[in-house]
Formats: structure tokens, C-alpha cells, sequence
């Protein structure tokens, strides 16, 4: 609609930079996460994940190697020599000032030698280099500590991953829940698309009474709050003897995705050409026929954004899951509710609720970049007439 | 047993027992119970035609019966029941709403609601219109719809946690991770601790359902925009009508039907959301909502009169949408 009328204008730039605004508003928390993620304790808890990209300073606390061990005569003083970073195990870093005292861990700058007192020195340079000298007994029982203020290079690791999903001994692992979280989601994705497309095939093309009602009746239960089905249906699992477990949770799923399935579908059937629905009738092809062979293949699209919708929300799911499924001990429990209880005990561990968010974002998203076409296909086909 | 292995197995039941269901009724009625051949051929096709739409619809009704029909009478009686220590229930009347209303957390709870049903509906459908109007008129528009409209495949949850690292706050002598207090202590201020803060905080949780819920605003008017016929912006422009009077004058009042469609979507979505309240206050701070003190309710207090008293309200408030829905349908399908 642009080129009408010349109404290309000043504007143009605007937008542009609006869109932008925009994207970035909407980018910018996930990708906060996305980076935490692969970002040590250290860098997380010492400085922003914007600043992931560059250096950042940190404030270590290092210790000389054991004297004990260590240590070398020279003349009638005793020297211990080594790198502060390698006693420690950090690859790479760069001292900028020093210290041998929690009160001022500024004390001194690379490469200056620091009076202990009595004669007893220590130098530090800026690679973490160190020589470490006194008599007898000053070079004895623990290394020397040194407060240092050292300027890291920017480092990613997989490791809070593999922490996560590889650690069978780790029990806040996300592993046994993506497992479960799967068990939960492709029944409970495939089930109901299964009921419901027979259900719409019925409602749109076979005739027989009480039908507009039944189609009233399922528009009207789109909006029932699924809160309500909470005490009653637990209440029914216990009697019925199905209590917590995955075929309660997949019934759950499947009765309160129905009426959007139903709905959606049906939509789309009815749009189907009668013609070849009535020529397969005369040529003698049942219903069920009928069904399986013209209409189900023909359906394909719908069935695909619907099936995206529920794969969404089942594999987002908390409350059904808290409710149905996760029992007294935990084996059952799903990644939402992983999360939900990762939040409540390690609300500060950024390497740990960040990995186990972007576990269970993961597979979501992937299918949303991929699917998309579908997913705003079914969207339109339910909400604009 | 591996759970990959075990989880297999489970499904494998499942989804065979379904298949098994409609493959085996429809072989039984034409195969057994009415064959398609003999003397009675042709009247036995008729009569397997009119069980046949059963046959197909039994599983959807029935589930849809058992899982959203006998809830809502089920929880309604419940609601006016109330259990009797060692077992058992009695009538109580309208005890339990009335207990609720006399509870300062369920007013907290009414009250924060509607703020979330006024703003989260008309935020996410102002930032969607005018996202879909703006990235319409690009080049590389798809791609920014896609990222704006990326959030609907997050979790509540995992926006939650998202969003709780946007928020984090620490004390001034450390440096900031969350990114909203580093902008602010940058530009001279004290670190906020967002979540924290009576009143307000219930706004800074609404933002995290508008940045999930604008997408799904933003697709729908997008279509709906694109659906507008030319002729009447052109007319409007040959009138010299600037931009700003076209968007507002000719295309809002043009797409209202399809606004008022996302807006009550919206507004079931606020309904119906607890996710987002559960993991990132649990209601600390004077931040309950109707459906978090409903499962506080039900699942802590173990109070399942009340807390099936406060679904009914939630039911309540969507009856007006429930008669309009079906109202629409039936007038669709005239």
C-alpha cells in the first residue's frame, strides 16, 4: 500500500527504527538468558550478561602453592615460585592490583613487591607470576594469601549443559524430566487430534439430528476455565483408580484441548469441496472411508497448525501437570514444574535456572521457527472470519 | 528401565489404544454388526449410516462431557459443600463464599485481577497493532514478526525465569545483573528491586504475559489489516488525509470486529494464567490473582469449599464471554 498516491515519506525512516525498537524489546530477555547459560558461575554472579563479549574484572581470592611442599633454599631465606592462576586452575588472566589483606585488596599494582614485615616479601605480576621469600619459619604451614583484581578474557562453556542434561548423579537435573515432559506431550498431542478429527469430520459432513447444538455446545466450552476441573476430576482419578500418572494427564489434555480442535477443524472441513466427498459416496466409499483416504489427507494443514497448538501448550503445561501427573515422589515430574522448584531453592543460581529454562525452551522453539507457516495458518482459519 | 524406554513404551499404548478404538468399532458395525451384504444389504447400510456419526463423535463427547461439562455443576456443588472432619460433607449454603469474601487475600486477588484484565488485553492489542501496522511496511517485516511473535512458544514459566533475570537486583555495591537495574544505577540511581514493591510490582508481572501475548495480537491484526479493501485508503488519501487519520479513521474501525476477537482471547489467557504469579511472587507482595489463590486454596489449605468458591468466580467472569461466543456461532452458522 505504500506506492499509492506518493505516500512514501520521512516517515519511512521512523518506522525503521521503531521496528527495531521494537524487535530489540522483544529479543533482549531471551537472548539475557540464552547468553547466561553458557557463561561460568563466576562471570554471571561478577558482571552482566551484556558484558559477556568483553573482559570482565573479577575479585579472586588466590593462595600460594604449600610451602611445605614447595619450597626452595636460597642463601639462608627460603623462596617459593609459581603462577597464582595455575595453582588454581584459571587459564588466562590479567592483574591489575593486589593485595595480602581482606581490608585492602588494593594494596598494591603488578609487579610491586609487598613487606609482610620482618623481611618476609612477596611479588606478584600481572600474569599471576609470584615469588614468595622469607626465613624458615615465615615460608611454613599455608600459602600465602593473595587478594588479586584480575581482568578475565571472555570464556563460554557448555558445561552448565552438560551439568544439566549429562550428570546422572546431579538431582536437579533436567534429564529424567525432558523424559517425561516428551511422555506427557506426544500422546497427549496425538490423541486428541485423533478424536477430533473424527468428531469434526462428523459434525461438518455427516448428518443426523442434534447437530447444530452439539456444535453450540463445543463453541460455548471453549472458554471454560480448566481451573474448575481441577478438584473434581483428581477426585474421579483417585475413585477410578488411574490417581497421578500419565494416562490421567493425557486424558486431561485431551478433554480440555477438544473444543479448540474440534472447532478448528471442523472450520476447515466444512471448507473442503463437496463435490468429491459426494462422488466417493456414490461410488460406494463408507464414511470411514471417506474419512481416512480424502478427508484426512486434504486436512493436513489444519491438522498441522492444531497439532503445533497443543504440542505448545502441552509441553508448556504446569498446572494440569501439578495436578494429574506429579506425585509424592517426584518421579514424574515435568521441566515447568523442575523449574518452578529450581526458582524456589536456587533463586540466585543464574548457570542453573538459566541452563534448565533453555532446556525446556529448546524444543518449543525449534518447533516454532520451523512450523510457522502452520502455526499462523491455524491462528487465522480460527480467529478471522 | 531407561525412562526414554519406558516413556516409549507408554506411549505406545496410548496412542495404539485410540487407533485401535476407531479402527476396530467402525470394522465391528460394518463387519459384524450390520454387513453390507446378504438379503438386508441395502437396509443394513442405512442403519449402520445412522450409528456411524456416534461411533465417530463418542470419544470427543465423552471426554468432552467428563472433562469440561460435569467439572463446572460438579465444582459448583462442591462449592456449597464443606467436608466434615473424619469424613464425609455437609451443606453449608453459600458459607463458603461468604468466608471468602470476608478473607482480606481473596479482595487482594479481585482487585489485582482487574488490573491484569484491563491492562494485559489492551497492551498486548495496542503493541500489536502497531507492530503488524509498522513491520507491514517493511522489508524485513517477517522476520520481525517472527521474533515478536517468538514468546508464544515459551512457557509461562520459562518467561518467568526470563524475566526474573531482567528484574534481578542486587545492592548497590555490586555490580548489577539484572539488566534494568544496571541501566538505572548507570544513569545515577538506586538498584530497584522490582518484585518487591507493593502495587506496582503486579504491573512489572503483567509485562511478562504482554511481551508473551502481543505476537498472537500482532498476527491476527496483521491479517486482518492486510484484509482491508484498497479503495477506501486510496479515497482517503485522494481526500488528504494524513497517515495518522488514515490508521485511525479508516483502517482501527474497519478491522474493530477482529480487535474485539484478540481482545477476548486476551482477556480468557489473563483469566485462566497462574503460571506466571506461581513461579515469579507466588502472591508475596500483594500480587494474588484469582487463579493462584484458587490453587493456593484447593492444593495448600486443602480448603476445597473455598477454593472451589473462588473457580465459580472465575467461571463468573467468563459466562458473558461464553453466551457471546455462542451467540456469534449460531449466527455464523445461519
Amino acid at each position: 500500500m505504500d506506492n499509492i498516491a506518493g505516500s512514501k515519506s520521512s516517515l519511512t525512516w521512523a518506522v525503521q527504527l521503531s521496528v527495531v525498537g521494537l524487535v530489540v524489546l522483544w529479543l533482549l530477555p531471551t537472548f539475557g538468558l540464552f547468553v547466561s547459560s553458557f557463561r561460568t558461575v563466576e562471570q554471571i554472579s561478577s558482571s552482566g550478561w551484556w558484558k559477556a563479549m568483553f573482559p570482565s574484572e573479577q575479585n579472586l581470592t588466590l593462595r600460594a602453592a604449600d610451602p611445605d611442599d614447595f619450597r626452595m633454599p636460597q642463601g639462608d631465606l627460603f623462596v617459593v615460585k609459581g603462577n597464582l592462576f595455575e595453582d588454581e586452575g584459571i587459564s588466562e588472566a590479567e592483574i591489575s592490583v593486589w593485595g595480602t589483606s581482606s581490608r585492602d585488596v588494593a594494596a598494591y599494582t603488578a609487579g610491586e613487591t609487598a613487606d609482610l614485615g620482618d623481611g618476609e616479601t612477596i611479588t606478584v605480576q600481572s600474569n599471576g607470576a609470584y615469588v614468595w621469600s622469607g626465613t624458615d619459619d615465615q615460608i611454613s604451614g599455608r600459602g600465602q594469601r593473595v587478594f588479586v583484581t584480575a581482568t578475565t578474557p571472555p570464556e563460554f562453556t557448555f558445561a552448565n549443559y552438560e551439568n544439566m542434561l549429562l550428570d546422572p548423579n546431579n538431582s536437579e537435573g533436567m534429564a529424567r524430566a525432558f523424559f517425561n515432559t516428551l511422555t506427557v506431550t506426544i500422546p497427549a498431542t496425538i490423541i486428541p487430534i485423533l478424536v477430533a478429527a473424527f468428531a469434526a469430520y462428523a459434525l461438518a459432513w455427516m448428518e443426523f439430528p442434534g447437530r447444530a447444538l452439539l456444535i453450540a455446545l463445543i463453541v460455548g466450552l471453549l472458554v471454560v476455565p480448566l481451573q474448575l476441573a481441577l478438584i473434581p476430576l483428581l477426585t474421579l482419578h483417585n475413585a477410578i483408580g488411574i490417581g497421578k500418572g500419565y494416562l490421567g494427564t493425557w486424558l486431561a489434555h485431551t478433554g480440555f484441548g477438544m473444543p479448540l480442535a474440534i472447532y478448528l477443524l471442523r472450520n476447515y472441513m466444512v471448507g473442503l469441496p463437496r463435490d468429491i466427498i459426494e462422488n466417493a459416496k456414490v461410488d460406494g466409499a463408507t464414511d470411514f472411508q471417506i474419512f481416512t483416504k480424502i478427508v484426512l489427507p486434504l486436512s493436513f494443514p489444519a491438522l498441522a497448525s492444531f497439532a503445533i497448538f497443543q504440542f505448545l501448550w502441552t509441553w508448556n503445561d504446569l498446572l494440569v501437570a501439578k495436578v494429574f501427573l506429579i506425585d509424592a515422589t517426584g518421579q514424574t515430574t515435568v521441566m515447568t514444574n523442575q523449574i518452578v522448584e529450581l526458582l524456589g531453592t536456587r533463586g540466585g543460581n543464574w548457570e542453573i535456572l538459566a541452563t534448565a529454562a533453555f532446556v525446556s525452551i529448546a524444543v518449543p522453539l525449534l518447533v516454532f521457527f520451523s512450523m510457522q507457516r502452520f502455526l499462523v495458518r491455524g491462528l487465522l482459519a480460527g480467529s478471522v472470519k | 528401565m531407561h525412562p526414554a524406554f519406558q516413556g516409549l513404551i507408554t506411549i505406545i499404548i496410548g496412542v495404539g489404544g485410540c487407533v485401535g478404538y476407531f479402527y476396530f468399532a467402525n470394522q465391528f458395525l460394518d463387519k459384524v454388526l450390520y454387513p453390507a451384504k446378504g438379503p438386508k444389504a441395502g437396509r443394513n447400510i442405512n442403519r449402520a449410516n445412522q450409528i456411524r456419526p456416534w461411533i465417530f463423535l463418542f470419544p470427543a463427547l465423552f471426554v468432552l462431557l467428563l472433562y469440561l461439562g460435569y467439572p463446572v455443576v460438579e465444582t459448583l456443588r462442591l462449592s456449597l459443600l464443606e467436608r466434615v472432619p473424619g469424613g464425609g460433607y455437609q451443606w453449608v449454603g453459600l458459607d463458603n463464599y461468604a468466608q471468602m469474601a470476608s478473607e482480606p487475600k481473596f479482595w487482594e486477588a479481585m482487585r489485582n485481577n482487574m488490573f491484569w484484565l484491563i491492562v494485559v488485553p489492551a497492551l498486548s492489542t495496542a503493541f500489536g497493532l502497531l507492530a503488524a501496522q509498522l513491520t507491514d511496511r517493511i522489508k524485513w517485516g517477517n522476520v520481525a514478526k517472527s521474533i515478536i511473535f517468538m514468546p508464544m512458544a515459551i512457557s509461562f514459566v520459562g518467561a518467568s525465569v526470563i524475566w526474573k533475570l531482567v528484574y534481578d537486583g542486587r545492592p548497590i555495591e555490586q555490580e548489577q545483573i539484572g539488566i534494568l537495574n544496571a541501566i538505572i544505577v548507570g544513569l545515577g540511581g538506586d538498584p530497584v528491586t522490582f518484585l518487591t514493591i507493593p502495587f506496582w510490582n503486579n504491573f512489572f508481572l503483567m509485562i511478562v504475559l504482554v511481551w508473551v501475548q502481543t505476537g498472537f495480537a500482532m498476527v491476527i491484526l496483521s491479517a486482518a489489516l492486510r484484509g482491508i479493501p484498497e479503495e477506501t485508503i486510496e479515497a482517503a488519501i485522494i481526500d488528504g488525509a494524513s497517515p495518522l487519520q488514515i490508521f485511525f479513521k479508516i483502517k482501527v474501525p474497519q478491522i474493530m470486529p477482529t480487535v474485539v476477537v484478540v481482545w477476548t482471547t486476551i482477556t480468557l489467557v489473563v483469566l485462566k494464567v497462574f503460571d506466571i504469579v506461581f513461579a515469579m511472587t507466588n502472591g508475596q507482595w500483594e500480587t494474588q490473582v484469582l487463579a493462584n489463590y484458587m490453587f493456593d486454596k484447593l492444593f495448600r489449605a486443602n480448603d476445597w469449599g473455598v477454593g472451589s468458591a473462588s473457580a465459580m468466580v472465575i467461571m463468573l467472569l467468563v459466562t458473558p464471554i461464553l453466551i457471546w461466543n455462542i451467540h456469534s456461532a449460531r449466527k455464523e452458522m445461519r
